[in-house]
């Protein structure tokens, strides 16, 4: 078995996941090229380009992964709280020397790269998490338990929050997986969690008395169907009820307490207001990037409306414009297929490890991944609000790269060691 | 190992492909379904960005140039661009002040500060030369190539025409073709053939960024239109001739008129007085037209064309065609002349200058015999078996053969017809249907209701050189690089007048220039000129002098009409200029002496200045703005305000007619 080991250090890596890294990597290095493609100067390896050091990026990646590799993984673990501390420190101190990009305090200057320390905040944070509900002697999820995740979770998004970089601080509440996954939220929450965030969308978007009254339809269907149960009626009363409020409750919110320009950004989002020039401009450009792609695209470096700047931010947060303006549909599929098949593998992955730190760490980086993914692609199709979130991998910047590597790569180290930590340590 | 919950992976797994399912549906939607995404992202890049042909060149007969189209730049600014000016120094080469340049830029950021709009029109090539120079300088401000019309000899203003922008109208009429800033041919040669000076309009689809500024071609041009410069045409004027007709026609009112008989092309258009065209040109345009139309000598009245007066005895030719051919004389024919034309029973005279006594029909228009034509008319009117009136109708008939009374097709807008008045005219004003030759005698002599332009009055000569037929007559003989002539004026059409009627005639016109007769004045060493004076009665001041001519007598080359307002006899002025201007187109010299060629050039018979301003004011104000005593105006026939104007000469005022 240690021959075995030795000899295939390398079959036990997961290469599959490598290769859906690299691609993911590669996607994003052409669709910046196009991006930000000048005719006159149409070297793929410009270093003065984006895409030029976006190559450096990738490059150095590949490096850190491998060198992430061959770290021994139990260095990670105990190592973890120390590396939470340290990106606490660069949070703060990002809030004392940071140079301020776009609105965001969250870059510290080092030479000619900036570092933006709350890209490491999800690895810090997933590490700790990982750390702290894994050495839990306790078997059963427990109140304390989950409260005090809950606060390692909330003491980097506190900082993150203050820069104010709202979309980073979002990305750790995907971390509701994991929790839920190790049975510290029931699927019900889940469920209502997710009911409450879709009536919230809903409420605003349809006049509230209809929305209460096709409640009312579909609780009384399914009412009707559960008739035999009387708890069943009585829930569904419950539910109902508790809905209406909710969804009263929600309409007062939004009418009252949020200010006018908020509202207008909410409009903007759930289509309720036309401003192509005002508010909306960025998201309204972005659906004409990608919606005038049509089935197939219009062809590498071809797209129009993200060459000619039409739409902003178009190598980072806007970065999936490029895609579905010169790839089409067919290949933002394509690209939505690789993320998906990259988020189902690392669930898979994090079922066949051995000890419950790999497991949650496999769930938190999932879950980020997934957050990101969802919000950021989201955003530029216009169904959920526009938040400065880059695409994993796919975008534009070093710190992002090399935060999300990492993340990726430390799983991996985890999962090619698992046979042997699985027998040797604990 | 806490794996209790390792179901929820699978739910976890779920949430993440229905999210991606969502996304994936989403996009569905906006890039296959939805093509409004399409069409904005075209919108967003695309800009069609005009380019503006060339007009048409016109040139002489010759080849000489008479418009041609210089060179001008639009200044263009996009606000957003301009970044570090120097406006001291762009003030400076554009020879603006700085209150001016605050005053465009603002007016160029109201428009939009993206886009480029116009800061600076037309600015002359040797303005454009310096600035070019330092427009490095100057981002944001790009030049525009435009072209403006130019006129080297300053001639054939009113035959040429202008252009100017289009207005709300010739937009709408035009069914999308013209857009704001376009131009149009306003008047003359300029509107009668825009369809084909014009050229087409090229478009370029220019793809912009989202700050607009230029990138390229959109689809490597697939969609671009080339621009098609305007057809030339070629003129059947003779700018040499030209030249000379507006020198000779200089500070005095009037219209000459050359055409070669053998094609019915113009040689020579004058209507003086002229302007210089190249006023009506850049950005002085509107002063200038405004300055021209308040002008009270109305220079941009085309009297050619517009300007109708009774003919004078000129017209006497024309009777004497008409007569032979309806039978009621020959060339045989004598009549007595006492001194003058008895009619109505002997109680009323039109008289004659002289006492030509027993007159044939070549003496007759030697010597311009009214008492001649009194007999001529009378025979016409009463001694062919019919009423006055049908009698009359005829006659009409026959002068609208000759061109008169109706337009003649000239390749120019704004002609008049003339005035040949309906018998029904005469019988209302008669009364009853009774009347005869007496009622309306004056015709006889070219004076009375009738109205004829100097191209008609040209024509008539043409006729008679040709010996019964004319083309229309027209201006441009040529058009675009075939050089194809239009259909209409290749047409023969024929005077009605039999080719042997009119040796007679011809003969009287050959003696009244060559054998004292009374165009003696126009005589010209060499060339067999036959011509016709012609005194016009004008109530209102000095008599307008007419000569018409053709020349050489055997195989014509030019037949050629000169209308002088208010210079009197019409062997005085109208005859020796239309010399002139035989002699230099048959022979390229003019043998004239030079004190009579002096006494042209120099003679100044415009109106004088009126004294009594304030009555002339008030009378505007109450009179419908017409001046009695200007000249334009007494020489245009119009029988319905006959009375109220009374500027035309009742027959039963003939009293003194010259000639």
């Amino acid at each position: 078995m240690n021959n075995l080991q030795k000899k295939s250090f390398f079959g036990r890596i997961d290469w599959l996941t490598i290769g859906l890294w690299l691609a993911l990597c590669l996607i994003g290095w052409f669709n910046i090229h196009a991006a930000v493609y000048d005719p006159e100067n149409p070297g793929l390896f410009n270093l003065a380009t984006n895409y030029g050091k976006q190559s450096i990026y990738i490059f150095t990646a590949l490096i850190i992964g491998i060198c992430i590799l061959i770290i021994d993984s139990r260095f990670f673990i105990s190592s973890a709280p120390i590396i939470y501390i340290v990106v606490i420190l660069l949070l703060l101190a990002v809030l004392v020397v940071g140079r301020n990009v776009g609105g965001n305090q969250a870059w510290i200057p080092l030479g000619s790269f900036r570092l933006q320390p709350s890209e490491f905040g999800k690895l810090a944070t997933c590490l700790l998490l990982a750390y702290y509900l894994s050495n839990q002697t306790n078997k059963n999820p427990n109140m304390k338990t989950l409260f005090i995740g809950i606060c390692i979770v909330l003491f980097p998004v506190a900082l993150v929050m203050l820069q104010p970089d709202t979309g980073s601080a979002l990305a750790f509440f995907s971390l509701v997986f994991v929790f839920y996954r190790e049975g510290y939220v029931s699927t019900g929450l889940l469920i209502i969690g997710g009911l409450a965030i879709l009536l919230f969308v809903l409420a605003l978007l349809i006049n509230q008395w209809i929305l209460i009254g096709c409640l009312a339809l579909i609780c009384g269907f399914f009412a009707f169907m559960m008739r035999k149960k009387r708890k069943n009626l009585i829930n569904m009363a419950i539910l109902f009820v508790v809905s209406s409020v909710y969804i009263l409750c929600v309409d007062f919110a939004y009418e009252q307490i949020l200010q006018p320009h908020q509202r207008n950004r909410i409009d903007i989002i759930l289509g309720k207001m036309d401003d192509p020039k005002g508010q909306g401009y960025n998201l309204n450009q972005s659906m004409i990037a990608i919606g005038s792609g049509q089935l197939f695209g219009k062809g590498y470096l071809q797209g129009t409306q993200t060459k000619y700047n039409f739409v902003p931010e178009q190598s980072t947060d806007f970065i999936f414009c490029t895609v579905g303006e010169e790839w089409g549909f067919v290949g933002s599929v394509v690209l939505i297929s690789i993320y998906v098949a990259l988020l189902v593998r690392l669930v898979n992955i994090a079922e066949r490890q051995r000890t419950a730190f790999a497991r949650i760490y496999a769930y938190g980086v999932a879950s980020i991944l997934f957050f990101h993914f969802f919000i950021n692609i989201g955003m530029t199709i216009g169904i959920v609000p526009v938040i400065g979130i880059p695409l994993p991998f796919i975008s534009y910047g070093g710190s992002s790269l090399w935060s999300f590597t990492i993340l990726l790569f430390i799983l991996l180290r985890f999962d090619s060691a698992r046979k042997g930590t699985a027998v040797g340590l604990i | 190992m806490n794996n209790s919950y390792f179901n929820r992976k699978f739910v976890i797994q779920g949430i993440f492909i229905a999210i991606a399912l969502v996304i994936v549906a989403r996009l569905f939607y906006i890039q296959v379904i939805d093509d409004k995404y399409l069409l904005s992202a075209n919108n967003n890049v695309m800009r069609k960005k005009i380019i503006y042909p060339a007009r048409g060149v016109i040139l002489d007969r010759n080849g000489k140039v008479l418009v041609q189209n210089e060179p001008v730049y639009d200044i263009m600014v996009t606000p957003r661009e301009v970044k570090d000016l120097d406006t001291l120094l762009l003030c400076d080469l554009l020879g603006i002040d700085t209150l001016d340049f605050n005053v465009r830029m603002k007016k160029a950021k109201a428009h939009s500060p993206y886009r480029a709009s116009q800061f600076m029109k037309q600015v002359s090539s040797t303005v454009y030369a310096k600035f070019q120079e330092h427009l490095y300088k100057f981002r944001g401000f790009y030049p525009l190539n435009r072209t403006v019309r130019s006129y080297p000899d300053s001639i054939a203003a009113q035959f040429l025409g202008y252009i100017q922008e289009v207005n709300d109208r010739d937009i709408e009429k035009s069914s999308g073709f013209y857009r704001p800033g376009d131009y149009i041919g306003a008047s003359g040669v300029e509107r009668a053939y825009e369809e084909l000076l014009r050229g087409k309009r090229g478009v370029e689809n220019q793809m912009v960024d989202a700050l607009n500024r230029p990138q390229g071609s959109f689809m490597e041009g697939k969609y671009d239109t080339l621009a098609v410069t305007g057809d030339g045409l070629v003129s059947s004027l003779d700018k040499d001739l030209q030249i000379l007709a507006e020198k000779l026609m200089k500070n005095k009112l009037g219209s000459v008129v050359a055409i070669e008989p053998s094609t019915g092309e113009i040689l020579s258009f004058v209507s003086s007085p002229s302007y210089n065209p190249n006023m009506m040109v850049g950005r002085e345009l509107g002063n200038n037209y405004m300055k021209l139309l308040n002008d009270e000598t109305k220079p941009m009245f085309i009297r050619p064309i517009q300007a109708s007066y009774p003919p004078g005895s000129v017209f006497k030719v024309v009777s004497a065609l008409t007569a032979q051919q309806a039978g009621v004389i020959n060339d045989q024919t004598v009549f007595y002349c006492p001194g003058g034309y008895r009619y109505g029973g002997g109680r009323a005279i039109m008289r004659c200058t002289h006492v030509d006594g027993a007159t044939g029909l070549v003496k007759s228009i030697k010597m311009s015999c009214n008492t001649y034509y009194g007999y001529v008319y009378a025979k016409m009117i009463d001694s062919r078996g019919m009423s006055g009136p049908k009698a009359y109708d005829l006659w009409k008939e026959a002068l609208g053969k000759f061109g008169l009374g109706h337009k003649l097709g000239i390749d120019l807008p704004g002609e008049k017809p003339g005035l040949v008045p309906t018998s029904d005219f005469y019988t209302k004003r008669y009364g009853s249907g009774n009347w005869r030759s007496g009622f309306n005698i004056s015709l006889s002599i070219g004076q009375g209701e009738l109205g004829i332009t100097p191209l008609q009055m040209a024509n008539i000569m043409a006729i008679v050189a040709n010996r019964g037929f004319y083309y229309r007559p027209h201006l441009i003989k040529g058009i675009g690089e075939k050089q194809i002539v239009k259909e209409e004026f290749t047409e023969k059409i024929s005077a009605g007048v039999d080719a042997k009627y009119y040796e007679a005639v011809i003969e009287g016109m050959s003696q009244a220039v060559n054998q004292g007769g009374t165009g003696a004045a126009s005589k010209i060493a060499g060339i067999e000129m036959c011509g016709k004076t012609g005194t016009v009665q004008n109530p209102h001041g000095e008599n307008h002098a007419v000569f018409f001519a053709f020349a050489p007598r055997v195989n014509p080359k030019i037949a050629i009409a000169v209308f002088v307002e208010n210079a009197g006899y019409g062997g005085t002025w109208a005859a020796p200029i239309a010399s002139m201007m035989v002699e230099k187109y048959l022979k390229d010299t003019i043998s004239l002496p030079k004190y009579i060629q002096d006494r042209i050039y120099n003679g100044n018979l415009m109106p004088k200045p009126k004294v009594k301003k304030e009555e002339t004011i008030k009378k505007d104000s109450t009179k419908n703005n017409k001046p009695k005593a200007e000249p334009v105006r007494t020489a245009l026939v119009d029988p319905k305000k006959q009375n109220e104007s009374g500027i035309l000469v009742h027959h039963s005022q003939v009293r003194r007619i010259h000639e």
